[in-house]
């Protein structure tokens, strides 16, 4: 009988070969997928071949995506783009995603069932995280890091305490997984779940979409978290079919299991959230913030640039049009969104509102390019930081919103709840 | 390793798009990085800092981002070592990887202020300020960590390992905690976690 376990644990028991963990060990795990991207490859594959290795562990494993300065924003981002993509067609790697194919990572390797319940991913990109909504264990670690494991298949990680949080009630109808998860960030911090996995259940979640879930744990991430989880279950389950690339092990934490904290929410107190600059902890009400002026409003991203957020946007600009004063930039994440967002007229809802629709990128997100912002603007984005300078100049304002607020925002020119816009 | 230098003080919470703004990641350049490091936070750090200084910072530092080029900037630009109240975990990761120097030593980061002269012993995990004339002891590498410290780096660690010279890490495996030095008793006390293993401190500066 072994000991009781969480649901991160026994994914990583099962891939270091044991029949328990607990926190604080420290295990080799054994690796389903490992990720890296166009800013942070080059350092990976740099090191990898500085260590004088030839081949990668499993070239349909190694997944690497161009996607944070593409297409291709100057000389600079082409040369790194370049030599991701000739190390990816050297190596043959089965999984490489360039302009045209790409979307945003964390978006397109479920979407593509890259990713499946039950593996252990490790990605150069912190929001690698985003795939506990599956029941995986996901975590970002750097390029070094990276290089090892596309060396080895295998990563060294210390079994992380889990905190649980317990969403119960039923939200407002505006209210989403991103107000879901602004809300527990403001409450616990940006370093409330340092070094800890942050398991996401209750009522609000079992009856939260796939979409819903990917922005929660995309966010674990801004309170510090190693990874962000929700138990596999019936919505998990329909997601994978027809899409998965490997069996799915679909592990749920045990009753008994040992958390390092239990934190209960009532979804029912929860209002739109906004965080303002420049942490993602600085969050209020978005109704407080009535009022303020915005420059730019952003909606896509890793966090928020599924079909669900854009259903979100459009339900809001519909009919409307974007205030005179406000750029409103419209990301899908991936090639797949994009043309669903087209069949189901979201596109042309965005573009009679007048918002600008780009190619999958992540673009502004990180102030690489597609709506940097100048001295003194002020953007509400759906992205997931609002740290300083960020999204341009160093004397320019994030504040993060889920889909609804950013596009009530668009349309009111002031930071806006939808039902200011609606009514 | 013995480090002398001087302090450049920073709050909590500095994340790594401050350490280098994401505008200047086409590049993996080291010296290029470098000319940038700190820019959003503290625009003239660049043209302040000398080798061997020391950047003290409160918790959480490194927070946000992966990227790897934000300690790379760091120890391109000559800083000899980090010492700080709490680490972000994949900034403590990647210290360790690429060979910043990194120390968890909350009252030390606390009570330094910029301009300190700051004195960091590795092996002992032992901080002093010598302008404040006094001495911190900081937690120690658990055995893990010192395994990837004494090969050189990850890296160096990975190709012993495949050659067959990488020690008792060389399987999928695992190794208890209480049974490793500084972890799991440590992290019990210290709700901010203090680093990825609960202890740390030593040696990193190999690789």
């Amino acid at each position: 009988m072994t000991r009781p376990m969480t649901v991160t644990e026994k994914i990583l028991a099962r891939a270091s070969g044991q029949d328990e963990v607990r926190p604080g060990d420290f295990i080799n795990a054994r690796l389903d997928l490992a990720l890296a991207n166009d800013i942070t490859a080059p350092l990976a594959i740099r090191e990898f071949e500085a260590a004088g290795l030839t081949d990668v562990w499993d070239p349909e494993r190694v997944v690497m995506v161009c996607d944070h300065f593409v297409p291709n924003k100057d000389i600079k981002s082409a040369e790194q783009s370049k030599l991701v993509r000739d190390f990816a067609r050297r190596q043959g790697l089965a999984n490489f995603f360039d302009v045209g194919r790409m979307g945003i990572e964390h978006v397109i390797l479920p979407e593509k069932g890259l990713v499946v319940p039950g593996d252990v991913v490790i990605g150069a990109d912190s929001h690698t995280c985003t795939y506990g909504a599956l029941g995986a264990f996901a975590t970002g670690v750097g390029s070094t890091d990276l290089a090892a494991g596309m060396a080895t298949g295998e990563v060294w990680l210390r079994v992380p305490e889990t905190i649980r949080f317990n969403y119960e009630g039923e939200p407002d109808h505006y209210v989403t997984g991103k107000d879901f998860i602004l809300y527990t960030i403001g409450m616990i911090g940006v370093d409330g779940a340092l070094y800890s996995a942050m398991e996401f259940g209750g009522e609000a979640i079992r009856n939260l979409s796939m979409d819903g879930r990917f922005t929660m744990c995309n966010m674990a991430i801004e309170a510090g978290a190693k990874n962000g989880i929700v138990e596999p279950d019936a919505v998990t389950g329909e997601y994978c079919r027809g899409r998965a690339r490997r069996e799915p092990v679909m592990a749920r934490s045990d009753e008994e299991a040992e958390y390092a904290r239990v934190v209960d929410i009532d979804v029912a107190a929860i209002e739109p959230q906004v965080a303002r600059p420049h942490l993602p902890s600085n969050t209020v009400a978005a109704a407080e913030l009535a009022g303020l002026k915005i420059d730019q409003v952003v909606i896509g991203s890793c966090t928020n640039g599924r079909i669900e957020d854009l259903r979100m946007a459009a339900a809001v600009l519909k009919g409307r049009r974007a205030h005179p004063d406000v750029r409103t930039i419209v990301i899908p994440g991936s090639q797949q969104v994009y043309r669903q967002a087209m069949k189901e007229g979201l596109i042309d809802i965005f573009i009679e509102a007048e918002a600008a629709v780009s190619t999958p990128t992540c673009g502004p997100c990180l102030g690489g390019h597609m709506g940097i912002l100048a001295a003194g603007e002020r953007a509400v984005s759906t992205t997931n930081r609002n740290f300083v300078g960020r999204m341009g100049h160093v004397d320019s304002e994030v504040y993060l919103a889920g889909p609804y607020v950013a596009a009530a925002t668009a349309v009111a020119g002031t930071v806006a709840v939808p039902e200011e816009v609606l009514a | 390793m013995i480090f002398e230098g001087m302090a450049h003080k920073y709050g909590r919470d500095v994340d790594t798009d401050v350490i280098i703004p994401a505008r200047y990641l086409n590049t993996t350049d080291p010296d290029e990085l470098a000319s940038h490091c700190m820019e959003d936070i503290d625009g003239s750090f660049v043209s302040r800092v000398k080798p061997g200084d020391i950047i003290v910072a409160e918790e959480n530092f490194g927070c946000g981002s992966s990227r790897e080029q934000a300690p790379v900037a760091i120890k391109a630009a000559g800083v000899a070592c980090v010492v700080a109240a709490s680490f972000a975990r994949i900034f403590y990761r990647n210290a360790i990887n690429i060979g910043l120097p990194i120390l968890v030593c909350p009252e030390a980061a606390y009570e330094a202020e910029s301009g300190d002269l700051i004195r960091v012993d590795l092996d002992k995990g032992e901080v002093t300020n010598l302008t404040k004339q006094k001495v911190y002891q900081a937690d120690r590498f658990p055995e893990f960590m010192q395994e990837i410290v004494a090969a050189g780096g990850l890296m160096k660690h990975v190709q012993n390992k495949a050659k067959g010279t990488g020690g008792k890490q060389g399987s999928s495996g695992t190794q208890k905690a209480g049974g490793t030095e500084g972890s799991g008793a440590d992290m019990a006390g210290a709700p901010d976690g203090a680093g990825e293993t609960g202890g740390a401190g030593g040696a990193a500066g190999k690789a």
